[in-house]
């Protein structure tokens, strides 16, 4: 498959995001957060960092960059579109997600390798992980406390769309430990910790990341 | 020219860990019986023409579709009380304060009007 992978002003982790793409099989394809242009991917990242300082909010001026109009009607085509970290926060901002992300409730940066469970392998990103499985890759944020209202969680909770859950300590107050969620149909997801980091056992905590890249399929 | 207010403010259920850091430090510096803080924020800003129904309605879209994500925070919008200020040009400086006579320090010296917020990069 080819995969872009979207710098906006302030990604950091798109380079880490397209050799992740390489390692698991797929063409990566670089796309720019000023162009309106999906070059012809078949499925989206849009990676972690500080896109545009945060300022406003995380997220919340990338949602309006070019390249997002194409990557909404995209996902919601059904388009496989995974959000790492900023990512995720823009996807929250975009709607593509419920809920939102917000500064942790310990007011501190975090990173460190967290371990998480695989709360739901039905989506495009997580069909290379048994249901349950327990994985360990980074995580690093200083705004990723998950929250939403409660008629959002419980529907999350009920139509299973907790994707990832936080086992251990759970790192940024996120609500009911959730460390990532898809939509309704499962081709978008979004979450905090970063998989990318996690492909090959030189560096980071492991290869746990690495199924993420190498089992993307199409939603079926 | 006329102003408007955003108000910008997390939701009561959002926990507000801004706030809480502040409410920390003031008994610090010696300020007591402050039970609790929220931090928000407050957009001004500026638009061509008299004030009217339907630009205030204009600055609340804007709240709605950018200044606030309406799942974490709620806004107020209303036309400010005090005109925009008037042009630099206007205020006719005593000789004192009169700057030095060329232009660049004069342009990096509107820049940094007080009312902008110290954000820098």
């Amino acid at each position: 498959m080819k995969v872009g992978v979207v710098t906006f002003p302030g990604s950091l982790d798109d380079v880490d995001a397209a050799r992740a793409v390489r390692a698991g099989g797929h063409e990566a394809v670089a796309l720019w957060h000023g162009d309106a242009d999906l070059r012809g991917v078949d499925a989206v990242i849009l990676p972690g960092g500080f896109s545009y300082g945060d300022y406003l909010r995380c997220g919340a001026i990338s949602r309006f960059a070019p390249v997002m109009t194409e990557v909404i009607v995209a996902a919601g085509r059904g388009m496989p579109v995974l959000g790492i970290c900023n990512g995720f926060q823009i996807l929250c901002e975009s709607h593509l997600l419920p809920g939102a992300l917000i500064r942790n409730d310990h007011r501190k940066f975090v990173c460190r390798d967290q371990r998480i469970r695989v709360e739901n392998n039905r989506t495009a990103w997580t069909s290379a992980y048994a249901e349950g499985a327990e994985i360990t890759i980074p995580l690093k944020n200083g705004e990723g406390g998950f929250v939403a209202d409660q008629a959002t969680l419980d529907m999350l909770e009920g139509e299973g769309r907790v994707v990832f859950r936080y086992l251990d300590d759970n790192p940024n107050g996120s609500l009911h430990d959730i460390a990532g969620i898809t939509n309704a149909v499962g081709n978008v997801v979004g979450l905090m910790p970063h998989p990318e980091h996690a492909i090959e056992s030189l560096c980071g905590p492991g290869t746990d990341g690495l199924g993420f890249f190498s089992g993307l399929a199409a939603v079926s | 020219m006329a102003r408007y207010v955003v108000d910008v403010m997390p939701k009561p259920e959002i926990l507000d860990p801004q706030g809480k850091a502040v409410l920390g430090a003031l008994p610090r510096l010696g300020f007591q019986d402050v039970t609790d803080v929220r931090q928000g924020k407050r957009f001004e800003l500026e638009l061509d023409g008299e004030a009217s129904p339907e630009r205030l309605e204009e600055v609340r879209k804007m709240a709605e579709t950018l200044l606030s994500n309406p799942v974490i925070e709620d806004f107020e919008v209303h036309v400010a009380d005090h005109p925009a200020p008037v042009e630099e040009s206007a205020h006719e400086p005593t000789p004192a304060e009169e700057p030095a006579p060329t232009e660049e320090p004069i342009a990096d010296a509107d820049e940094s009007t007080a009312d902008r917020e110290p954000v820098q990069e």
